[in-house]
């Protein structure tokens, strides 16, 4: 049994949205992530924008963390936020990592994804972050 | 007076051990994790007859000239957008003196479905050429002769759609399959296990493998019917000695399979062709290479007795490691790829693909795959490494390296036959949960800094300059999914349906579905409509995902 503790733990769902199957990365964030005291629920493979919004909806998380390597980011990110806005949840943080060129980093931050990590960020990086975004967050 | 003469061995040990060496903290391990000597001797070496290339177990290589009777195949896989496009590009790769093609499909391609369904969004044309039908594979091979020409071609799930696609583009050219010359890669055990764009349950996947095996054993006798790929495997993050393992496990498993139909070994075993990684630890790659052939020659000889020493040769194609390439400083890459691809040479690869070193960012533009080429011929014919065969034989590091990598091999084979073999060990999670340990291993690493990636975590700039990529123009989405319904408009309705009538009838039954594929594809089924079509009857796969 974990101690208890006086604030939950920040809760996370990683997906991998898209029809590539490359889950090294996301499998990697998860653990770190986990590590780092977060609760994850990791998705799995081939999840719709739809799929993802109702696992972060179910499961009460306050972010979610997307991973797609085929290319499709531009269209399937902003569509999650999109979702996320039809159902009002959008008080929950999207970042997403991947192979993102660093001009369509600046579009999916101007279409409301927080955050972006490429290939070669540190998972202190990605932890660092989550920190700031949630001070007393995890155990 | 007299001195006594120190053991040389021994004094070097004592010398070595009395200077300082570095204290950076930096792995002294392979990059799998093998821990290496400082030196290596005749006493690192085991005892064993003397081993010469073109004889068994092959650990020098196949072929007792090397690349002195021929080089490698240079084949840079390539595909994008429209098959007009990816056509354009072949053009000028075979007239910059490629000398063999590689389809690589988009994703929906890959996933069996056509550009017009709904989750195809976004995906067309991103990371390979978007095939639905014929008509596109006509258009991608448009003067293109493929009775001259070998091609390798990406594709696994729907391989055989894809094929029997490649078989009625030549029939049109006037070219028999069996003067066809290619590479099906068609292994769907690695998807399951490290690359995961499964369709079918595992029984019904294997089955269509054994019929694609089956139908060219008889009527495309030149084809390479299935590429067993480590390179998905490594990517995926494995060590070396995992994608070693993982792999010639695989094989066997089609060979098990292949028997388990009625086949006689030598009739498929010299069309089995093998694909690995050649990742950025030059010496452990070489052995890795070493011992994979005559590992595989002594299980096709010894377990399975193979007569036919064609059966015995292990054949492989090498693509350097994506996952090496770093998005920061990507002009690096030119040398990480230069370096892995001198370790296939080194290793004896039959052919092989250097990565762009934009690769990172997006698929490669004209001038960065260029470069990749050039970067084949200035190995091939600067630098005098095709001058000898297995160079590297007989060095005393490469040598306890080979030994030593398959010894580990032999031990997961050995977990993998207690798990009861490849499919239930895929089931329980095996290969997933080593990989993913691997990747997770070698990520912390590089956190502690017990390991460098130029430019990632050391030797940084403050500012990346910026590099052109390659963009897939938006429009080609709608063009794609309308060429698709005129596809559907103008084809012969009835002998489509008819077709996949009598490809559902025969999925239900035991008959190769090699020939109702092949009558669906010229009939213009789409290669979404010929998966539904199989998938009423095999049903999907949803895989227990693995943290």
């Amino acid at each position: 049994m974990p101690a208890p503790t006086a604030v939950r733990p920040v809760r996370i769902v990683l997906a991998k949205v898209g029809l590539d199957g490359h889950d090294r990365g996301v499998k990697v964030v998860a653990r770190a992530l986990r590590d780092a005291g977060y609760e994850v629920i990791y998705t799995g493979l081939r999840q719709t924008p739809e799929m993802v919004v109702d696992a972060a909806l179910q499961e009460d998380a306050q972010v979610i963390g997307l991973s797609i390597h085929s290319g499709a980011h531009m269209t399937l990110f902003p569509a999650v936020v999109q979702e996320l806005k039809r159902r009002k949840a959008t008080d929950i943080v999207v970042f997403g990592g991947g192979i993102i060129p660093d001009d369509d980093i600046v579009a999916l931050k101007q279409k409301g994804v927080a955050e972006l990590f490429t290939p070669g960020t540190p998972l202190q990086g990605i932890v660092d972050w989550l920190r700031k975004r949630f001070p007393e967050g995890a155990r | 007076m007299k001195v006594r003469a120190r053991d040389p061995k021994q004094a070097w040990k004592e010398d070595y051990e009395s200077v300082l060496t570095r204290d950076d903290g930096i792995e002294t391990s392979t990059i799998s994790g093998i821990p290496l000597q400082p030196l290596y001797t005749s006493s690192d070496v085991s005892r064993r007859e003397e081993e010469l290339p073109g004889q068994f177990p092959y650990t020098r290589g196949i072929h007792p000239s090397g690349y002195r009777g021929r080089l490698w195949t240079m084949r840079q896989f390539s595909g994008f957008a429209t098959a007009a496009e990816t056509n354009r590009r072949y053009k000028y790769l075979l007239a910059s003196g490629q000398t063999g093609l590689s389809v690589a499909f988009d994703m929906p391609t890959l996933m069996g479905q056509d550009s017009d369904a709904p989750t195809s969004r976004g995906e067309i044309g991103h990371c390979g050429v978007a095939i639905d039908s014929l008509a596109d594979m006509e258009a991608l091979f448009e003067g293109i002769p493929l009775g001259d020409i070998t091609t390798s071609m990406t594709i696994n799930s729907p391989a055989a759609i894809l094929l029997c696609m490649y078989i009625a583009v030549a029939e049109k050219q006037g070219v028999p399959a069996s003067g066809l010359g290619g590479t099906l890669q068609n292994d769907i055990l690695k998807e399951f296990i490290a690359q995961k764009e499964f369709i079918f349950p595992p029984a019904p996947s294997m089955r269509l493998v054994v019929d694609s095996i089956e139908y060219c054993a008889k009527e495309v006798p030149k084809w390479n019917t299935i590429s067993i790929s480590g390179y998905h495997i490594r990517e995926a993050g494995s060590t070396a000695a995992q994608e070693l393992a993982f792999t010639l496990a695989d094989g066997m498993a089609y060979v098990d399979a292949c028997i388990e139909r009625g086949m006689r070994i030598d009739d498929f075993a010299s069309r089995l062709s093998f694909f690995f990684d050649a990742h950025i630890d030059f010496f452990e790659e070489i052995a890795k290479f070493r011992a994979a052939r005559r590992i595989w020659a002594r299980w096709m000889r010894e377990r399975y007795g193979a007569q036919d020493e064609r059966s015995w040769k292990l054949r492989f194609h090498t693509q350097t490691a994506g996952v090496s390439l770093t998005a920061q400083q990507p002009e690096l890459n030119i040398a990480r790829t230069a370096i892995e691809a001198l370790a296939a040479v080194m290793g004896g690869t039959q052919s092989l693909h250097t990565n762009a070193m934009d690769e990172v960012f997006a698929l490669p533009t004209d001038k960065a795959a260029r470069l990749a080429l050039r970067t084949q011929q200035l190995l091939a014919y600067e630098t005098g490494v095709a001058n000898t065969v297995d160079p590297l034989g007989g060095s005393y590091f490469v040598e306890a390296l080979t030994d030593e990598i398959e010894r580990q091999a032999e031990d997961y084979f050995k977990r993998i036959e207690e798990l009861g073999g490849v499919i239930p060990a895929i089931e329980a999670g095996f290969f997933q949960k080593e990989i993913a340990d691997s990747a997770f291993r070698y990520q912390q690493e590089l956190e502690q800094k017990r390991r460098l990636v130029v430019g990632v975590n050391e030797f940084k700039v403050d500012e990346e300059e910026p590099i052109e990529i390659l963009r897939i123009d938006p429009k080609l989405e709608s063009e794609q999914v309308a060429r698709v319904e005129e596809v559907r408009r103008k084809r012969d309705q009835a002998r489509c349906s008819a077709a996949l009538t009598q490809l559902r009838k025969a999925a239900n039954g035991t008959d190769n579905l090699m020939p109702y594929i092949l009558e669906a594809v010229r009939a213009y089924a789409t290669e979404g409509e010929i998966m539904n079509t199989m998938v009423e009857v095999f049903g999907t796969y949803t895989e227990r995902a693995v943290i």
